[in-house]
Parts: C-alpha cells; sequence; structure tokens
C-alpha cells in the first residue's frame, strides 16, 4: 500500500497503468492527490482543477504538460506536474517514472509526487518539460543511428547487440529492442520528436521509415 | 582454425588462404591496456612478451601481473598449476628486440597516430615479415595504421575492452588490406584466449565508442540545458532500460578529460555534431572536475553529491 491516499481519473487509454495495475487498484474514490491517466487528460483537466485538489499528477505520452496547463513566460508551474511510466513501444512498462515539472512547480508540490510513486514501488526520474523527457531524448537518435549503422554493415545486427550488451553493459542491443518493442512505434515516436526538436538525429531511421509505411498499409 | 562463431572470410573470393600459427605474443606498452592484454595473452597458453621503454612501468606490470594471478587462484578462475604456467609464460623488457621473434604483435601504446604509427615502424624492421601486427586502437583507422606500418597484408585491428583481463569482448577490424590469414590469426587467437571477437567494419568507433559516445553526450546536455540532473538522468538509464551505469556514472569512471579526447578524435573523423564535446564537458575538464580521478566530476565523491547540487 501507498503512505499517501490518491484517486485515479481516468480518460482513455493508459499506457502507464492498466486498469489491474496495482497502483490503480490502491487508489480511493476521492482525495486531494488526483491522478489523470490517459489519452485525452486534456479534455478533464479543468474539470479535476474545479474540484480544487491539493497536487495533480497528469500522465503525459508524447505530448508536453504545457500544452495541458498551458505556459506563461516562465511563470508556468504549481501543484499541477506530468508524468509518464516509460516503456518502449510494445515492450513491458517498466518501473520507472518521468516525473515532469514546470519553472514555478512547488517543491512540495514535486516532494509529494515523487513520495506517492516511490511508496508504489517506482523510481522516479525528475526533468522540466520538455519534448521526449530524458529516455526518449537519449534513445531515439541511439536507435537511428544503429538502424542506419547496420544498414551500412558496421556488424551484423547480432553482433551489434552482443558488443553493446559485453563492452558497454547495457541490458539489450539496440537491435533487439526494437524487434522487441515494435520499430513502427520507435518511427512515430522520432518522427514527432524530430518535428518538435527541430534535430536531424531524431528523423527515423530507413528501417523505421519502412516499418511505419507496411504498419500503415 | 579454432573454432568459434561462424562469421564471413574477409576476402569472399579467392584460393583458401594458409593458416598462420601464432605461438609467441608480443604486447609492446605496458600501461593500463598493454598489462590486461598480455594477462589474456599468457592464460590463452601464449608466450608473451611485453615491451615499454618504461622501466617503472615494467616493474609494475611484474608485480600487478602476481598480484592479479594470485587473486585468480583465490577466486578460482585459475588453479596453481594454471596461475604458474601463466606468470612463466609472461615476460617483460625494454628492448625491443626481444619482440623480433613474435608471431603477433600488439601495440597499446599512447592513443596518437603519430606515436603508434612511429611504433610500427620500427617493429617492421625487427620484426618477420609474416609476423602479424595488430592495433588495440579505439579511434583512429586500421587501414591507415596498417599502411603506415609497412606491412599492410598483415595487420588487423583488435580492440580490446578495458580492463581488457576481464572484459571478454574484442573487437576484431580488418583493414582495406587485411589478408584473411591475418584475419583469422587474430580471431584465433582470441578465441583460444578465451575472448569474444566481434568483427566490425574499418569506421571511427568501431562499434562501442561509434554508440557509446554521442549517448554520453547526450546525457551531459541534458544537464547542461538544465533538462535533468545527473541522478535523475542516471536512473531513468538504469531503471528504464536496463543499464549496469548511467551515462554519467560512466563518464565520471572514464575521466571527462579521455571523454574530451575521444569526442575530439570523433569529431573529427566524423564531422558528426553529436560527437563533439560538449560545451559543459570542457567547462567542467577547465574547473578540474575530471570525475573519480579528481574525486569531483558529475558527483562529488568526497560528500556523493551531485554536480550543480
Amino acid at each position: 500500500m501507498t503512505g499517501r491516499a490518491y484517486c485515479v481519473v481516468s480518460a482513455g487509454e493508459s499506457r502507464s497503468f492498466s486498469s489491474n495495475d496495482p497502483f490503480v487498484l490502491q487508489a480511493t474514490m476521492s482525495a486531494s492527490i488526483v491522478v489523470i491517466v490517459g489519452t485525452a487528460a486534456s479534455s478533464i483537466f479543468r474539470d479535476v482543477l474545479s474540484r480544487r485538489p491539493k497536487l495533480v499528477l497528469v500522465e503525459l505520452d508524447q505530448q508536453l504538460l504545457g500544452e495541458i496547463t498551458g505556459e506563461c513566460g516562465g511563470e508556468e508551474g504549481g501543484a499541477i506536474l506530468g508524468f509518464s511510466r516509460f516503456r518502449l513501444g510494445s515492450g513491458a512498462a517498466s518501473q520507472l517514472i518521468e516525473l515532469v515539472v514546470q519553472p514555478r512547480t512547488l517543491q512540495n508540490a514535486r516532494r509529494d509526487a515523487i513520495a506517492l510513486f516511490e511508496s508504489a514501488g517506482f523510481q522516479v526520474a525528475t526533468c522540466l518539460d520538455r519534448p521526449g523527457r530524458i529516455l526518449d531524448r537519449l534513445v531515439r537518435p541511439y536507435f537511428n543511428s544503429a538502424l542506419e549503422r547496420l544498414d551500412d554493415g558496421l556488424a551484423s545486427a547480432e553482433d551489434i547487440d552482443r558488443a553493446v550488451k559485453l563492452g558497454l553493459g547495457f541490458k539489450r542491443g539496440p537491435i533487439e529492442w526494437l524487434d522487441e518493442t515494435g520499430l513502427a512505434h520507435h518511427g512515430a515516436v522520432s518522427d514527432a520528436l524530430s518535428e518538435l526538436l527541430g534535430d536531424p538525429y531524431y528523423k527515423p531511421g530507413r528501417r523505421a521509415r519502412v516499418a511505419m509505411r507496411k504498419s500503415s498499409e | 582454425m579454432t573454432g568459434g562463431k561462424a562469421r564471413p572470410s574477409v576476402h569472399q573470393t579467392g584460393a583458401p588462404a594458409a593458416e598462420a600459427t601464432v605461438s609467441k605474443v608480443g604486447v609492446v606498452g605496458a600501461g593500463t591496456m598493454g598489462f590486461g592484454i598480455a594477462i589474456v595473452a599468457a592464460r590463452g597458453d601464449y608466450q608473451t612478451v611485453v615491451y615499454d621503454t618504461d622501466g617503472g612501468r615494467i616493474e609494475r606490470l611484474k608485480q600487478d601481473a602476481v598480484t592479479f594471478i594470485e587473486k585468480s587462484i583465490k577466486l578460482q578462475k585459475l588453479t596453481s598449476a594454471e596461475a604458474a604456467r601463466c606468470l612463466d609464460r609472461l615476460s617483460a623488457t625494454s628492448e625491443l628486440g626481444m619482440l623480433s621473434d613474435c608471431d603477433l604483435v600488439i601495440e597499446a601504446v599512447f592513443e596518437s597516430f603519430d606515436v603508434k604509427s612511429n611504433v610500427l615502424t620500427q617493429l617492421n624492421k625487427i620484426c618477420r615479415p609474416d609476423a602479424i601486427f595488430a592495433s588495440n586502437t579505439s579511434t583512429l583507422s586500421i587501414t591507415q595504421l596498417a599502411a603506415a606500418s609497412g606491412r599492410a597484408a598483415n595487420f588487423v585491428g583488435l580492440h580490446f575492452c578495458l580492463p581488457a583481463q576481464i572484459m571478454k569482448l574484442v573487437e576484431v577490424t580488418p583493414g582495406m588490406q587485411t589478408s584473411t590469414v591475418a584475419f583469422d590469426a587474430a580471431w584465433a587467437f582470441c578465441i583460444k584466449s578465451g575472448q569474444i571477437p566481434i568483427r566490425t567494419k574499418d569506421t571511427p568507433g568501431f562499434i562501442l565508442n561509434y554508440f557509446v559516445i554521442p549517448f554520453n553526450n547526450a546525457a551531459i546536455r541534458l544537464v547542461e540545458q538544465g533538462v535533468a540532473e545527473p541522478p535523475d538522468i542516471d536512473t531513468a538509464v538504469k531503471t528504464g532500460l536496463g543499464h549496469a551505469l548511467g551515462p554519467l556514472e560512466l563518464v565520471d569512471m572514464v575521466g571527462l578529460d579521455t571523454q574530451v579526447l575521444l569526442c575530439e578524435a570523433f569529431y573529427q573523423a566524423t564531422l558528426d555534431a553529436r560527437m563533439a564535446a560538449p560545451h559543459l564537458l570542457r567547462q567542467m575538464v577547465a574547473a578540474n572536475r575530471l570525475g573519480r580521478k579528481s574525486g569531483r566530476g558529475f558527483y562529488d565523491y568526497a560528500s556523493s553529491r551531485a554536480f550543480g547540487a
């Protein structure tokens, strides 16, 4: 059981928690901490705020927290934070919660959010409200370069994966990750980041583009 | 050829080449990498001689070898008899001529084209024409080093991971002129020594550095841009991706000054913006925040606090 009472308000399908996830099952019917999950969080956000909760945690997929709360010249913040339970494509959800803060996020709100997730057994990494947060920012260019180098004949897919596992201590190689979690999904996330960041290294690799086209047939 | 994973030949056409037999291995450079490679070779049943111009480094290598082998016995990695044979097979010298009858010479000297090519030129004068030369470079072109060595056909890249005596992976890289005989001999050496060879193309950074340097730089840029603090980034990478170490912990371990040198080498070779040293990295090096070696980098090792905290 978590040490803090919270309620979960659902607005569509959640990438972080299934309906029988312990985090959802341990929620109460109403509480001063409200966790909004689902892809349509923005549609119920104002309604949740009207109940004057102490803390609101909004699940984010690829969107930014500012798209839901609005931004105000660097003064945005308060007791509304974003979060995302990291998962790659169709892979299993990890135990990592990326907690998204804004410039004026209240310190006690941040502390409470961290405590809530940690008491539910998650590891929390806090970051600013930026496209891709932490992990997507790091892994998407890495995956794209692995796809490009595979095309270039740097080494076989198996050897690229084996090298990074044996030589760098990575749990999985990049090609393995993409095979397991979906090349097309990677392509979609990377494409979105490429547009938001304007950085060419986020442009999906050829193999990801092929997978995206094939999946849209 | 000794067994191992199936892989394509260097030359796909032409008559089958004869095999080269390696029984004596020379290692040039008695630093951290040279020490590890020498242990690998001696443990793999090869007569091994290490050359260095620095007598102090040679003495340290001898002492470190005894310490490492004794620890291997305690950890039951080697029997006492195997350990004794390993130490018997290992010698060190400051006379380059002692490498003249080696079948395979692996250079592990300072990561500079001029330094390496100078050593290789000297070796080419004293070693048998059929002896194979290998470079442990992680940043330089094997084809260019091979050309500088004067024996391009008998030249191959053997990039060991640090610490070589523990890490099993070796990136085996043929240059444009490397013969099948030389490549196969180097591959067989790795297998017989208990290493895991992986064939890579001769491009900057091979596999490991090509991927890890920009990954680490991207993590440094997240700190630079204030997106997240080092512990958050490392926690995210370890928890979300299952990496053994976070990128900033890794840079602290490698040394921030070393990361700058690697960035400079790779940026020059690739003109890839991701390889360029981030501004924050250079600032931290200027401030002597070099990582573990100076007691402070992205983390403060005196107080366990993170950079900026």
